[in-house]
């Protein structure tokens, strides 16, 4: 049965890939089109987070994190995490130099 | 088990699950590869804001914006061919895995022409050009040429793989009922994928 079901649920059909790819490119286009105006000191936070979007996007959709059992989310969570943990200890260890 | 399709299948040992969930802890270790150089790379940017901002000037935002939708569009690609195994069509998943080839190489011949005119303009690690420049910005370079770099290579071995995974297509080893092998290298070339995501707008996008 569990097959059955797991078969069910990963057969998205074509069109959810072609609409999220069409996000993708539109959300590359206004990266672009942002950088190249000038918001000072917002322009690196503003980059980084629509790449989190589209990073998103490919995640869920395109790595079926959406329709995959909740153990592949947690996984995918706690490696994120620890990965922003460095960066948050790096940080925090190279403001007292 | 409700169909006799599935009664057949129960003979075969095969976990598609676990096989996937490996896949992914791959995944994690290649995460902490890349996320290393991120780290690396957020500390020189933070401590030479300024020159990795002239630095960044010389890089073509246009081409590497280009690439950018040229990776993404393999990736629908890729994600496409596996729909079209699942619905037993497997000439197009063929089809749409060729693709995915032809745009991977496209991706790198313009890697290629990037990579040539910078050497070309004497900028490359150790030249004598970049070296009397300001450290920042041979960092830039250097983080630059190592991180695409390493990022070209994920991008020649997926071209492999996926090339191994078309020709099991073709003789009939991956089929709609029996295709997680497929499933796992998508699921790695989404990941080069997300990785150009990163590297994009902090390398090209610094203004």
């Amino acid at each position: 049965m569990e097959k059955h079901d797991y078969y069910h649920e990963h057969s998205h059909g074509y069109g959810i890939y072609i609409l999220v790819w069409l996000a993708l490119l539109a959300l590359t286009a206004i990266t672009v089109t942002i950088a190249g105006m000038n918001i000072g000191r917002f322009t690196v936070a503003t980059a980084l987070i629509i790449a989190s979007v589209k990073a998103y996007l490919v995640l869920t959709i395109f790595m079926h994190l959406r329709s995959e059992s909740k153990a592949f989310r947690v996984f995918v969570f706690v490696a994120l995490l620890f990965l922003i943990i460095s960066f948050i200890l790096l940080f925090t260890d190279y403001s007292f130099h | 088990m409700s169909s006799t399709d599935q009664v057949a299948e129960s003979h075969v040992h095969r976990d598609d699950v676990a096989s996937r969930m490996g896949m992914w802890l791959f995944l994690f270790t290649e995460l902490l590869l890349f996320g290393g150089m991120f780290l690396l790379y957020s500390v020189y940017r933070f401590e030479y804001a300024d020159q990795f901002h002239i630095a960044a000037k010389e890089l073509n935002i246009i081409l590497g914006a280009f690439n950018t939708a040229v990776l993404l569009t393999s990736s629908m690609t890729m994600a496409l061919s596996i729909v079209a195994i699942q619905r037993n069509q497997k000439t197009l998943s063929l089809v749409l895995q060729i693709i995915t080839i032809v745009l991977a190489l496209f991706f790198l011949i313009n890697k290629y022409f990037e990579w040539t005119a910078k050497i070309h303009h004497g900028i490359y690690p150790g030249s004598e050009e970049l070296l009397s420049r300001s450290s920042g910005e041979i960092l830039f370079f250097g983080l630059y040429y190592v991180m695409t770099g390493l990022h070209g290579v994920h991008v020649i071995v997926g071209m492999f793989l996926i090339a191994i995974m078309a020709r099991m297509t073709r003789k009939g080893i991956i089929t709609h009922n029996n295709y997680v092998r497929l499933e796992n290298i998508g699921l790695y070339w989404h990941l080069v994928d997300i990785i150009w995501i990163f590297l994009f707008p902090l390398f090209y996008l610094i203004t």
